[in-house]
């Protein structure tokens, strides 16, 4: 009989013993509690449970199901890989950050009822601003103070939800929520937020580049999924999630191609991404949620590949400017060769792991008759070519040469670019295993000719379009710069707003004050002439002098009164 | 961040470093996206929607869809586009 509880708690307490060891003693540590966390997390069958009583709720501590699992696996394989990349450096904080960070976000895909899915939600949150903050810049701090409130500010959503939806059913279970009560809604904006959502999505592009090298590749994988994987359990089949999904899929594209930091180039190529997921979960049939698990199993993978890539870049040459860098197949020829294999992961090409998992959702469109919907898809996969597909390996690697020649990236990197290579191209050749353990049984083919052919043709008539606009010199130049986006809302607008408010209140409180001093002058000024030495009341009485300045004695110690 | 610009004189040139290879690459795309252009001629396509059983839909679409990001991309720049230190003050 195994003794069963949530395996995020394998990293969450095995993590408070990072800073305790040194060396190659936290080395291992650190590899070997996702490895861990993923065997136990394999031992684990659909059904199993484990809950605790408190104030007469019912806390499900560990839930497993076939959601759950596939969320659990990748997240421990992306630990896992994740502080492989990392493991040259000596950092116990990032180190001990990482682990509870991962392990909540474990903790919280098994969590069975809404009130430790909220505290699990929180410990990611908290957690993870130390992977940005570790960065050790005014910019990094700035921009992981955003993060953090607005990721805290998601987890007091979901607590206000949770507590609605327990006084409107009386029950604190995580499984469908709908959005038609209050509480619901909440929850749903909670979950939003966290999965950047179109307007609440600048948390994800202001903080990840700016985050160490190895934190973005950690924090690239478990927030965003967790939130796809609560939006599954939650809110599968709610209609406007199509809207807001395919909505996500088409606008952060054509941030993409103007930005100019290739790690904010992936970080809008990850929000476009959800949006595949966030599709499928709003189509809600078993195809099209076996799509959305596949799809973030597979997106995790190279995702992360892709950020490990230009983290590399970043480490070895300081920048991940496009209009810095070029040419730099010539002196890290595996990290570009790793770099391609997950752009074209990304971009679904026949072979690579993104060809067997988002087709799947777009097929669930096509089969919903959604045709504008499965166009916007097909246009963002144009897209995904554009951005991730093309721009990231070509300007990194190719293009016209910087100059720089640079050391390749260091061992452990490159080791664990070269597994996450060898997954993104085994699940694109075999993925029966991955179809294995999604949440329905898969009827689904990804390699029938019609999908192979028309899959080449959209990609490959896409890279003859970026050579064309190349030649021709359309294609627009890569300029050191910063787009606007939503977030220069709370950023410039608001600041300013609340700067011109500051302003405007000081005035009205000048002003004011002017008009009650003047009423009082006006006042003064009347009795004195009516009450004053030559006013009418002191001729026709005499005992006038005195009894203003008795009233005058009282009214001043009125005054006194009131201030004291 | 180690040695930003090692010695490069002497070294050899690569083969992509050759113009003329770059251009051999470019025609095999070209090749390549001719040949597959022309499948459409081969096979029964199983469509969900009218418009896909246009000869060569998603090649025509897969262009024009990145051309019309790009190109929107490029004005959308005009808009947005600010200096490096926007944020800075």
């Amino acid at each position: 009989m195994m003794i069963e509880f949530n395996p995020g708690l394998i990293m969450i307490i095995g993590g408070l013993f990072v800073p305790l060891l040194s060396g190659m003693g936290r080395r291992v540590l650190l590899v070997a509690l996702p490895v861990a966390g993923l065997a136990y997390t394999i031992a684990l069958d659909p059904g199993m449970s484990q809950t605790t009583d408190l104030f007469g709720y019912t806390l499900e501590l560990l839930r497993v199901d076939k959601l759950s699992l596939v969320w659990g696996y990748i997240f421990h394989i992306a630990a896992f890989l994740g502080v492989l990349y990392a493991i040259h450096e000596d950092d116990p904080l990032q180190g001990t950050m990482a682990q509870l960070y991962m392990g909540s976000a474990v903790g919280a895909v098994f969590a069975g009822d809404l009130i430790t899915l909220f505290i699990y939600w929180e410990v990611t949150a908290i957690s993870s601003v130390f992977l940005i903050w570790a960065t050790g810049t005014e910019r990094s701090f700035r921009s992981g103070m955003r993060y953090l409130i607005i990721q805290v500010g998601s987890g007091v959503l979901l607590l206000a939800g949770a507590i609605l939806i327990v006084a409107d059913t009386g029950s604190i279970a995580f499984n469908h929520i709908g959005i038609d009560s209050l509480g619901g809604k909440l929850v749903f904006l909670a979950f939003g937020i966290k999965c950047a959502f179109p307007l609440l999505h600048n948390w994800l592009q202001d903080s990840y580049p700016e985050a160490t090298v190895t934190g973005t590749v950690i924090l690239s994988a478990f927030t965003t999924k967790l939130a796809v994987y609560a939006l599954a359990r939650g809110f599968a089949g709610t209609e406007v999630l199509i809207y807001i999904g395919a909505a996500m899929t088409a606008f952060p594209v054509f941030f993409a191609v103007i930005e100019n930091n290739l790690r904010r180039v992936l970080a809008y190529s990850l929000n476009n991404q959800l949006g595949f997921m966030v599709v499928g979960i709003g189509l809600g049939t078993e195809l099209a949620l076996n799509g959305t698990a596949s799809h973030a199993f597979a997106h995790i993978l190279y995702k992360a590949l892709l950020f490990m890539s230009m983290g590399a870049v970043l480490f070895r040459t300081g920048t991940v400017k496009a209009s810095e860098l070029g040419g730099l197949y010539k002196s890290m020829p595996w990290t570009a060769t790793f770099c391609i294999i997950g752009a074209m992961s990304i971009s679904a090409f026949p072979l690579f792991s993104g060809f067997v998992t988002k087709s799947m959702i777009l097929t669930a469109a096509a089969e919903e008759h959604r045709w504008i919907i499965w166009g916007v898809l097909l246009m963002a996969s144009a897209g995904v070519m554009e951005h991730s597909g093309i721009k990231i390996p070509y300007f990194a690697f190719f293009a016209h040469d910087s100059g720089r020649r640079v050391k390749e990236a260091p061992i452990n990197m490159l080791l664990a670019m070269g597994i996450t290579a060898a997954l993104c191209i085994g699940i694109g050749i075999y993925p029966d295993p991955l179809y294995a353990i999604l949440p329905f049984p898969v009827d689904y083919h990804p390699y029938t000719t019609g999908h192979v052919i028309t899959s080449l043709q959209l990609l490959v008539f896409a890279a003859l379009a970026f050579v064309w606009l190349t030649i021709s010199g359309l294609y627009p130049a890569e300029t050191p710069s910063v787009n606007l986006d939503f977030d220069w809302v709370y950023r410039k607008l608001l600041p300013r707003f609340v700067g011109w408010l500051k302003s405007g209140i000081s005035e009205i409180d000048r002003s004011g004050r002017e008009t009650l001093l003047g009423i009082v002058d006006d006042i003064m000024a009347f009795v004195h002439r009516h009450h004053g030495l030559d006013g009418t009341f002191a001729r026709t009485h005499p005992a006038g002098t005195m009894v203003f300045w008795a009233v005058a004695l009282l009214g001043l110690f009125l005054v006194l009164y009131l201030i004291a | 961040m180690s040695d930003h610009n090692q010695d490069r004189q002497g070294e050899a040139p690569r083969w992509l470093d050759n113009p003329g290879n770059v251009k051999k690459l470019l025609w095999l795309l070209a090749a390549i996206g001719l040949a597959l252009f022309a499948t459409d001629a081969l096979y029964h396509k199983h469509v969900h929607f009218q418009a896909e059983s246009v000869f060569g839909f998603y090649a025509l679409f897969g262009f024009g869809a990145f051309v019309a990001i790009v190109l929107a991309g490029k004005y959308l720049r005009k808009i947005l586009m600010r200096p490096e230190d926007y944020y800075d003050d």
